[in-house]
């Protein structure tokens, strides 16, 4: 880790104040910076602490949504008493990853500005479009076995690596951030961004721009909803594939379903023509496989990844009847039912 | 190929002097005031200031659960947290679990489960079995075991702490 000078921010504005600048980062719970700086991945010159702003309860808003200030810890989300019985597949979304450790320090905003778990990226020693512009990629044709099969770039395949964001997707949070240019709120599909030729670029924060809080709309997805995680061992494990769905159901027929997947893309993975293919049907194995192929159009494998194609269709059809039948995944018992 | 690192020389501002910040910590009972440089973890400040050499460094990089402290009450890995940030905090480390020569009931049920080979783990183990008891979570044995994933350990005794936080569990309700 390179020196750094430290700045404890007692209010926005100070934080907005000492985070100008290309080489100043804010410091929340620091589960993912502080390690990217123990690898030389990042390696700002100022780290302003934002721990002591206020910005750590959950408060109701008007429409009768929730807003999860962007420093609660991930712990603090998943167990809150509103998230629980409002939101459960936020819930359910968040305590599929991580540890509990990691989830009592680890915030909400600090959830949704976390870097790939790419292997390239963190090994300074290789080429790395997104660490080191213009250096190439390392993952394409070499190991690439947790990498994207859906909407990557000749310059990078990483994936998201977050599973509350696939949630979030699927609720249509908006992300609320203030900025040297003031306050603005941003679509959660329009928040993470694909690589394209700037895979340096992970979202659409501008410079110096912070997360303040994040907007869950007031919908009722607790009856008909899943998290379905699939990974290499049952727990602490990052995503091969999961799918983040919520699902309102009326008369047996579906009348509102959003499908996001994790572990796939570098942004969670929605197409609302997939979800339009199931509304007003019947919940069935033949509309869910429709609804899984709309979604997966156009996936294509890297080589060691090429299984994720084939699971992300078994998966998403697997999650569509978990949520249609009300038996979501439990992130206890990881028999898949 | 020439490394990327040696292509991203450090500015030359990263090495200039950087006062060190003060701060208190109650750690294990007692307050300690210290310098800490801004760069310091807490896992390096206990074991290379404080001589607290108890909670262990595993991998450094949160994977492992070696270095799992509490901090006030809440389990957290103490690799991936900066000293200066928990300025304040009251800090509970494996040294500070026992009362006098009366072990905790978490390390005596350890050792009656023979839940430990090498022991590099243990402290972490123990550390994060109390906060899990602490968030009132857990009653299950599967509620253990994913509730403890969190906490490696490579000689593989996970049936034997399994039992020994379930002993705990069982005999304290949660707090």
């Amino acid at each position: 880790m390179n020196r750094f000078d430290y700045a404890r921010a007692g209010s926005l504005a100070e934080a907005l104040r000492d985070g100008a600048g290309d080489d100043a980062r804010y410091l929340a719970g620091g589960t993912n910076l502080i390690d990217l700086m123990k690898e030389n991945v990042e390696r700002p010159l100022r780290i302003v602490d934002i721990n002591r702003l206020d910005l750590h309860g959950a408060t109701e808003l008007d429409d009768g949504g929730l807003r999860l200030g962007a420093l609660m810890t991930n712990a603090e989300t998943a167990y809150h008493p509103q998230v629980e019985q409002r939101f459960p597949l936020l819930a359910s979304a968040i305590l599929a990853g991580a540890s509990p450790q990691l989830r009592n320090a680890a915030t909400n905003g600090g959830n949704l500005n976390q870097r790939t778990r790419c292997y390239y990226f963190y090994d300074t020693a290789t080429p790395c479009n997104k660490r080191d512009p213009g250096t190439g990629c390392g993952a394409i044709g070499g190991v690439n076995r947790i990498h994207a099969i859906l909407g990557a770039s000749p310059s990078c395949i990483a994936t998201h690596p977050s599973d509350m964001c696939i949630a979030l997707a699927a609720l249509g949070a908006q992300v609320q951030v203030t900025g040297p240019e003031g306050d603005r709120t941003i679509a959660f599909a329009d928040y993470h961004r694909l690589p394209g030729d700037e895979p340096w670029r992970d979202n659409t924060l501008r410079a110096g721009e912070l997360v303040t809080g994040i907007d869950l709309p007031p919908d009722d997805f607790t009856s008909h909803y899943t998290y379905l995680k699939l990974r290499d061992r049952l727990s602490y494990a990052f995503a091969l594939v999961s799918v983040a769905v919520a699902m309102k159901l009326e008369d047996g027929r579906i009348a509102d379903a959003r499908i996001a997947l994790g572990g796939v893309a570098h942004k969670p993975w929605r197409r609302v023509e997939a979800e339009d293919t199931i509304r007003n049907q019947a919940p069935s194995t033949q509309a869910f496989e429709t609804a899984a192929s709309a979604l997966l159009a156009g996936a294509i494998g890297q080589g060691e990844n090429d299984f994720k194609v084939a699971l992300a269709r078994k998966a998403v059809v697997r999650a569509l009847g978990q949520a249609a039948a009300g038996t979501p995944q439990s992130q206890i018992d990881k028999r898949v039912a | 190929m020439p490394t990327l690192t040696a292509s991203r020389p450090l500015p030359a501002e990263a090495s200039r002097p950087i006062d060190t910040i003060p701060i208190t910590l109650t750690v294990n009972g007692s307050v300690r005031r210290l310098q800490v440089e801004p760069w310091t973890t807490l896992l390096d400040l206990l074991r290379d200031k404080l001589d607290l050499t108890g909670t262990k460094k595993g991998c450094d990089h949160g994977q492992c659960g070696a270095c799992t402290v509490l901090i006030d009450g809440r389990r957290i890995n103490s690799c991936l947290t900066l000293a200066v940030v928990r300025d304040g905090c009251a800090i509970t480390t494996i040294e500070g679990m026992a009362t006098g020569a009366d072990l905790h009931p978490l390390q005596a049920a350890f050792i009656e489960h023979d839940a430990f080979q090498c022991g590099y783990c243990t402290p972490g183990q123990i550390c994060s079995a109390q906060g899990l008891i602490n968030e009132g979570r857990a009653t299950s044995r599967d509620d253990v075991r994913e509730l403890m994933s969190g906490n490696l350990c490579r000689c593989g005794a996970y049936t034997n702490i399994t039992d020994a936080v379930m002993d705990v569990l069982q005999a304290e309700p949660a707090r």
